[in-house]
């Protein structure tokens, strides 16, 4: 077995040594069915609201918000952390707003956003891309600056145009640190998104949670939750995969 | 096929393959830095020409200046009787002392880069690389990514990477730095080879004299900053040659020189008296 193999067996004896405690604390009733149903009622609930329309609309809405806001916030952060990165000066004026970005805390500008664009995607889409951006344009400038010099040396040498340059050899360059910026953006929007929907929305997983919260439904909370938190996983989990797919070419032997 | 470099067009001046003519590089900023110059320098079609020098003299701005990477504050630099202009013109390739490989691409992807993206037809690109790939010792490794490779090796799809595009100056920034002595004295061998089979100029910056004694056929000795040829050897040994001509007396003289020449300019450089 090796090394790797391990780690990997050990996580997942852990995450399943986890929900097997939780399950067998519910199942005694040490864990009051009114705090907590068991994760195989979970699954039970889950299974059987995957036979209605409704799960199928929220999980629609939630997924495209995010998607949207993913992927705008990752276009405005690459091209706005490439653009500071460019201009020295101004990078170094913005900086200590990067470095404070994430100590506000901006869901209190929920509401505000819902006055302005009315109560529909627009504000959940704009509070996914406003938390994802940052992360974005950090982990940009960091690529940016790990470019080693040699390698746009070389670029300029095999006389690439500036954009076959950036295309061909910059971004492969950058490619490890822009992947976390990735990975960061895309929990950040699902984060955004799934929270603003608990706070006000009129649809979405979120919405959803806390509807079924107000309304004491625990069996539909629960199952939404254990949804969110498996989708959350195998999303990371993919990313994480791919990454080390990545880095174990360039990994020095 | 053959690694022979395409012949450049004839001209009047033709044994001149790259000339500068006062060239002076001045660097501004809060403090200006004059970095090198004024220099004057003949490279002659198809000699192997070494600079040797003291740290911080100007040689990577030299050869950052011949190769267009940037400009002269002053002066003037042709190759091939075309003035260069901070652009790389074509026709020079260039190795440098840190690894430049491409960590995301195997060995063959490497040394195909430029020759993909210069829009070459694939059947040449393949013939051309599996030539470059049997020449540079690279056979059993096309399929490797650089992290599985040694620096040597490494340093290897580099310059195979340059040779490929069959330039007709190299310039060699202190490609084999990071080099054990025994390995660089291997890859000393392997340079003085390719320069033979391609009919190439080049031209070498190193620290190590004796690098510098045995591959060429001149070597510049510069000043400490700014740099300036403080003077020109050149060395006389026969075109067919190999790391076997240091135990020549007369390596030993070049070297003995060389070092002569240097020994005050590396104690300016380090700020000590001789």
């Amino acid at each position: 077995m090796t090394r790797n193999t391990a780690i990997g067996l050990t996580r997942i004896a852990v995450i399943a040594g986890s929900i097997a405690l939780v399950e067998l604390l519910c199942q005694r009733k040490i864990i009051s069915p009114l705090v907590m149903i068991p994760p195989s009622e979970m699954m039970t609930s889950l299974w059987h609201m995957f036979g209605s329309h409704k799960i199928w609309d929220d999980i629609a809405q939630t997924f495209s918000t995010v998607a949207l806001s993913f992927v705008l916030s990752v276009a405005a952060g690459f091209g706005f952390g490439a653009l500071i990165h460019a201009l020295p000066r101004v990078r170094r004026a913005l900086d200590p707003l990067l470095a404070s970005y994430y100590s506000i805390p901006f869901f209190v500008f929920y509401p505000l956003l819902i006055a302005l664009f009315g109560l529909n995607t627009i504000p959940l889409i704009v509070i996914g891309f406003v938390f994802a951006t940052a992360a974005m344009v950090i982990s940009t400038l960091n690529g940016l600056d790990r470019v080693p010099r040699v390698m746009t040396k070389t670029a300029r040498i095999l006389r690439l145009s500036p954009a076959r340059a950036v295309w061909s050899v910059t971004l492969p360059a950058a490619a490890p640190y822009l992947f976390t910026g990735l990975k960061l953006a895309l929990a950040y929007s699902f984060i955004g998104v799934i929270a603003g929907e608990f706070i006000l929305s009129g649809g979405g997983l979120g919405f959803s949670i806390a509807y079924a919260y107000n309304d004491f439904d625990s069996q539909t909370m629960y199952a939404l939750m254990m949804f969110v938190l498996l989708i959350a996983v195998v999303m990371n989990g993919a990313l994480h995969v791919w990454e080390q797919h990545m880095l174990k070419k360039r990994a020095r032997a | 096929m053959n690694l022979a470099v395409a012949q450049a067009p004839q001209t009047a001046q033709a044994a001149v393959h790259a000339r500068l003519r006062g060239v002076t590089r001045v660097f501004e900023g809060k403090l200006s830095v004059h970095a090198l110059g004024p220099l004057d320098l003949d490279l002659a079609r198809g000699e192997f020409f070494s600079v040797v020098g003291p740290s911080g003299c100007g040689k990577t701005t030299l050869m950052d200046l011949l190769a267009g990477l940037s400009e002269p504050t002053e002066g003037t630099i042709t190759f091939e009787g075309k003035p260069v202009h901070g652009e790389v013109p074509d026709g020079i390739g260039a190795v440098f002392q840190e690894d430049a490989s491409f960590p995301w691409l195997t060995v063959r992807d490497n040394i195909a880069f430029g020759l993909r993206r210069a829009g070459v037809d694939p059947a040449e690109i393949q013939r051309r690389v599996d030539y470059v790939i049997g020449f540079m010792g690279l056979k059993d490794f096309t399929a490797a990514y650089p992290a599985q490779l040694s620096g040597g090796m490494r340093q290897r799809v580099c310059i195979a990477r340059t040779l490929v595009l069959q330039p007709r100056l190299i310039l060699l920034d202190e490609p084999f730095g990071a080099l054990d002595q025994q390995t660089r004295l291997l890859m000393g061998d392997e340079l003085l080879r390719l320069w033979r089979e391609t009919g190439a100029t080049i031209l070498l910056i190193t620290h190590a004299l004796d690098e510098a004694a045995m591959l060429s056929d001149r070597v510049g000795v510069m000043s400490a900053r700014p740099g300036r040829f403080i003077d020109v050897i050149t060395t006389g040994w026969p075109r067919e040659r190999d790391s076997a001509i240091v135990a020549d007396p007369a390596f030993g003289a070049v070297t003995a020189r060389l070092w002569s020449l240097l020994r005050s300019e590396s104690l300016k450089a380090i700020g000590a008296k001789g």
